[in-house]
C-alpha cells in the first residue's frame, strides 16, 4: 500500500506547485518602487524621541493640516545649515514639522537640539534607518511636505531660502 | 555570416541528438560492446555547439548589429574584453553556454566512463540527450541568439555597465560548469537507478563528477559575491537575492550529496537518499533557471521577461520531475532495512545529521525564495523576503551544525566511542574562553554571539590541530572544513566589527569622528572610451596620523546612459576601507558612504580554501574521509 501512496501524494504535490508557478507566470511582476509625487504617505509605527512611546502614522497626520516631515541627524552637517529655515517655518501656524531622527545617538541629538533649538512638533526616533527607507529617502537631510495624507513635495538635501518660500506658498 | 553559421550549427546539433538516440537504442538492444560511433556523434554535437558559440562571439567582436542579440547587448565603443564577455551576459547567449556545458559534460563522461557497463553508459547518454534536446528546442524556439534584424542598425544598445566587470565576465562560465554540470549527475543517477546499478564502485565513479560540479559551483558563487561586493556598492557580499539563492540551493544539495556519496562508497547505505539528492540537485538548478529567466521573481539579474520562455522551462522542468519520480518509484530497489540503521555515535550518523541541517538550510532558502510567488498567486499580495528572515532561521542552526562538523570526522565508521577524545572537550573550553574574551568588551548581544563564535572557533581549532597531527592524511576533508570555519569566523567578525558612516559632504568639507577624519578634497572629470567619470578624492586621516587617499567614482556610461557609482576599496590583510559617493540631485552635496570592513579578504580566501579541498579530493586515488 505504502508503495502507491507516496508516488501519488508526491505527484499531486508537484502538480499543485506546477499550477502555482503557472499562475505566477501570468502575473506581471514589473513593479518599480517609485518616488512619485502625490503618493500616499507610508503607514508606520514609530517610537517618539526620548519618551520611547509608540505612535502610529494615523495619530500623527491629520488631513486638514500641512506637515513637513524632516529627516535629520546630529551627525549630519548640512542639517545644521537648514536648521535656521526649520526654525523659521516652525513659527508658521498652518505647518507642523515632524522630525525623523535618523540613525542617531539620543544624547548627541539632545545636545544638538539644545544648542540649535527645537523646531519640531514631534520627533520620531529612527534608530536603524528603516523608517527613512519606508519614506523612500535617499539620505539626510530630506523633507517631505504633506497635505491630506499625500506627499505634495519632496526635497532632497537641505532647505534653503527659495525652498522655504515655496513651502510657505504651497501651504497657503 | 557568423550568425548564419551559428544558427545552422544549432540546427545540426539538434539533428545529431536524434542520430545519437537512434544509434544508442540500437546499441542498447543489440551488441555487447559500446559502439564507438556514439562517442564520435557526441563529439560532433559538442563541436556544433562550439561553432555556434564561436559564431555568436564573432558577431559580438565584429559588432554585427544585424544580429538582434548583439544589437541589444553590445556597442562599438565597448572594450573588446567586454564585447566577448557580453556573449554570455544576456539570456540568449547564456543559454548557448548551458548547451555548451551540457554537451561538453556528456562527451567527457563517455570518455571517462570506459570501465562502466555499456548499458549504464548508454542510458546516461539517453537521459542527458533528453535534457539537451529540451534546451536545443528552448534556444531555437524561444531564445534564438541569431535573430536577424533588417534594416541593420548603425549602433547597438550597449551592455549594462554593472555587468562590465572582470569578475562578472568569468563568473557565468565558471558557475555554469558547476550549475549545469549537475545534469550529468542527474542523468547517470537515473540510469543507475533504472538498471539497479548503484554500487560502491558506482559511488566512486560518480563522486568525481559531483566533485567537479561542486568545485566549479563554489568558485562561481565566490566570483558572483566578489562582483556584488565591488560593483553594487552596498559593501555587502551576499544579499539573499533570488538569483544568489538559486545558485546556493543546488550548492547545498550538492554538498549533502557529496557527503552521502562517501557513506555510500564505504558502506552501500543511504542509496535512496543519494538518488533523491542527485535528482533534486539538478531539479533545483533547472528550477533556478526557471525562476530567474521567466521573470517570475524580481531580482538584480533582470533578463527580459517573456512568459513564453517561462512556460517552456516550467513544462520541461516538470516533465523531468515526473520522469525522475517515475523512475525512482518504479525502478529503485531499496536495500534491506538493517544496513540503514546506524549506531548513534558513528561517522555515518554525524554525516546524516549534517545532511539534515543542510536540507533544513535548503528548505529555508527554497521557501524564502518561492514563498512570494505562492502568496501572490493565492492572495495577490506582493511581499519580498529579505535578509532578516534568512538570518533568523539560519544562524541559530549554524551552531550545532558547526559542532557536528568538528566532531563528526573524528568518529569511526559503524561504531565509535569517546575514549581518548578528551581533547574535544578541552578545545571546546578554549574556544569558549577565547570568544568570551573577544565578545565581552563589545556592545552586542552577548549570549548568541559568544555561542556562535565559540562553535566557529571550535571547528577552527579542531581542524587546525588535525593539520599538525594527521598531516596529509585526510587533507581534503580537513581543508574544506577548516576553510568553512574560517569563512564563518570571517563573516561573524566582519559583521561584528564593521563600521559605517553615511553623510552628505560638499567639496572641501571634512567629517570628523573620534578615530578618523574624512576630508573631501576635490573632484576631477575624466573621459574614458565608453563612460565619463567623476572621480572624488578623499583623504582619510586616522588618529595616529596616517593618511590614506580613496578615490570613488561616479561613472556616466554613454551606451546605455546609466550612472553607476564605483566604490573605491583599499584592501589589506585585515581590513577593507570602502567608500562610495553618490550625487544628491540638484544640490552640490555628495552622499558619502564610508565603511570599514574587517576580514573581507579572509572571506574570499576561505572559500578558495574550501574549493581547493575539493580539488585535492578529486586528484587523490585512495579512499579517505
Amino acid at each position: 500500500m505504502k508503495f502507491k501512496i507516496y508516488p501519488a501524494l508526491l505527484t499531486i504535490f508537484f502538480i499543485i506547485i506546477f499550477f502555482v508557478f503557472y499562475k505566477g507566470l501570468q502575473n506581471s511582476n514589473i513593479y518599480t518602487p517609485s518616488a512619485d509625487l502625490k503618493k500616499n504617505i507610508p503607514s508606520f509605527k514609530a517610537k517618539i524621541f526620548l519618551t520611547n512611546e509608540k505612535i502610529s502614522s494615523e495619530q500623527i497626520f491629520h488631513s486638514d493640516k500641512f506637515y513637513l516631515v524632516n529627516i535629520w541627524a546630529s551627525w549630519c552637517v548640512p542639517c545644521r545649515d537648514e536648521h535656521i529655515f526649520l526654525m523659521n517655518l516652525s513659527t508658521q501656524k498652518n505647518i507642523k514639522i515632524i522630525g525623523i531622527n535618523y540613525k542617531d545617538n539620543n544624547e548627541k541629538a539632545k545636545i544638538y537640539l539644545n544648542e540649535l533649538n527645537n523646531p519640531y512638533d514631534k520627533i520620531l526616533f529612527d534608530e536603524n534607518g528603516t523608517l527613512a527607507i519606508e519614506w523612500g529617502a535617499y539620505g539626510v537631510p530630506e523633507s517631505f511636505l504633506i497635505h491630506k495624507n499625500k506627499i505634495i513635495k519632496k526635497i532632497i538635501g537641505p532647505l534653503n531660502e527659495d525652498l522655504l518660500l515655496e513651502i510657505k506658498k504651497l501651504a497657503e | 555570416m557568423a550568425s548564419l553559421i551559428g544558427f545552422y550549427s544549432l540546427i545540426f546539433g539538434l539533428c545529431v541528438s536524434f542520430l545519437i538516440i537512434f544509434f544508442s537504442i540500437k546499441n542498447f538492444k543489440n551488441s555487447h560492446i559500446f559502439d564507438k560511433k556514439i562517442i564520435s556523434f557526441t563529439f560532433l554535437q559538442f563541436f556544433f555547439v562550439i561553432v555556434s558559440f564561436l559564431g555568436l562571439i564573432l558577431s559580438f567582436v565584429h559588432s554585427d548589429f544585424s544580429n538582434q542579440t548583439v544589437f541589444n547587448h553590445s556597442h562599438t565603443t565597448k572594450p573588446l574584453f567586454y564585447k566577448i564577455s557580453g556573449t554570455w551576459g544576456n539570456h540568449e547567449g547564456s543559454l548557448l553556454l548551458w548547451l555548451l556545458v551540457l554537451t561538453l559534460f556528456i562527451f567527457l563522461f563517455l570518455l571517462k566512463s570506459k570501465n562502466q557497463s555499456k548499458k549504464y553508459r548508454i542510458l546516461t547518454l539517453l537521459f542527458q540527450q533528453i535534457i539537451i534536446i529540451g534546451f536545443f528546442i528552448f534556444v531555437i524556439k524561444t531564445s534564438n541568439p541569431f535573430n536577424y534584424i533588417f534594416p541593420v542598425p548603425k549602433e547597438g544598445l550597449g551592455l549594462n555597465p554593472i555587468l562590465q566587470d572582470p569578475a562578472l565576465a568569468i563568473h557565468p562560465p565558471i558557475l555554469y560548469l558547476g550549475y549545469v554540470g549537475t545534469s550529468i549527475i542527474f542523468s547517470s543517477t537515473l540510469a543507475a537507478t533504472s538498471l539497479n546499478y548503484i554500487s560502491k564502485e558506482w559511488a566512486k565513479h560518480i563522486k568525481q563528477w559531483i566533485l567537479i560540479s561542486w568545485i566549479f559551483l563554489t568558485l562561481g558563487i565566490l566570483l558572483g559575491s566578489i562582483w556584488a561586493y565591488y560593483e553594487l556598492g552596498w559593501g555587502g557580499f551576499w544579499f539573499w537575492d533570488p538569483v544568489e539563492n538559486v545558485s546556493l540551493m543546488p550548492w547545498l544539495a550538492l554538498t549533502s550529496l557529496l557527503h552521502c556519496i562517501l557513506v555510500l562508497e564505504k558502506r552501500l547505505v543511504l542509496t535512496s537518499w543519494v538518488v533523491v539528492l542527485s535528482i533534486s540537485t539538478f531539479t533545483l538548478s533547472m528550477c533556478g533557471t526557471f525562476l530567474v529567466r521567466s521573470g517570475i521573481l524580481n531580482s538584480v539579474h533582470t533578463f527580459a521577461n517573456d512568459p513564453e520562455r517561462g512556460l517552456f522551462i516550467l513544462i520541461f522542468l516538470f516533465c523531468l520531475v515526473f520522469l525522475s519520480l517515475f523512475i525512482f518509484f518504479f525502478f529503485h530497489k531499496t536495500q534491506n532495512k538493517d544496513s540503514n540503521s546506524f549506531f548513534w555515535l558513528s561517522k555515518e550518523t554525524s554525516i546524516l545529521i549534517n545532511n539534515w541541517f543542510m536540507i533544513y538550510f535548503l528548505s529555508v532558502v527554497l521557501i524564502g525564495t518561492t514563498y512570494p510567488i505562492f502568496l501572490e498567486v493565492i492572495s495577490s499580495e506582493k511581499i519580498s523576503v529579505g535578509p532578516p528572515f534568512y538570518n533568523k532561521l539560519i544562524i541559530p542552526f549554524l551552531i550545532p551544525f558547526l559542532l557536528a562538523m568538528a566532531i563528526g570526522p573524528k568518529l569511526n565508521w559503524i561504531k565509535s566511542d569517546l575514549k581518548k577524545k578528551f581533547y574535544l572537550i578541552l578545545f571546546l573550553i578554549i574556544s569558549l574562553l577565547l570568544s568570551v574574551i573577544i565578545i565581552k568588551s563589545l556592545n552586542i548581544n552577548f549570549l548568541v554571539n559568544t555561542i556562535l563564535v565559540t562553535s566557529a572557533f571550535y571547528l577552527f581549532f579542531i581542524t587546525l590541530r588535525d593539520f599538525f597531527i594527521k598531516g596529509f592524511k585526510n587533507l581534503s576533508q580537513n581543508l574544506t572544513h577548516f576553510g568553512f570555519s574560517l569563512l564563518i569566523l570571517s563573516i561573524l567578525f566582519n559583521n561584528i566589527f564593521s563600521t559605517e558612516i553615511i553623510t552628505n559632504l560638499k567639496i572641501g568639507e571634512t567629517f570628523k569622528t573620534d578615530k578618523y577624519k574624512i576630508i573631501f578634497e576635490n573632484i576631477e572629470q575624466k573621459d574614458e572610451q565608453n563612460f565619463k567619470a567623476i572621480i572624488g578624492k578623499f583623504n582619510i586621516e586616522n588618529s595616529d596620523g596616517k593618511t590614506e587617499i580613496l578615490k570613488p567614482e561616479l561613472r556616466i556610461y554613454n551606451q546605455p546612459t546609466i550612472v553607476t557609482s564605483e566604490a573605491d576599496i583599499k584592501t589589506n590583510f585585515l581590513v577593507d576601507k570602502f567608500i562610495t559617493m553618490n550625487l544628491v540631485q540638484n544640490q552640490d552635496y555628495f552622499n558619502i558612504r564610508y565603511q570599514i570592513k574587517p576580514f573581507m579578504l579572509w572571506i574570499w580566501f576561505s572559500v578558495l580554501l574550501i574549493s581547493f579541498g575539493g580539488l585535492i579530493s578529486l586528484f587523490k586515488k585512495k579512499y579517505e574521509v
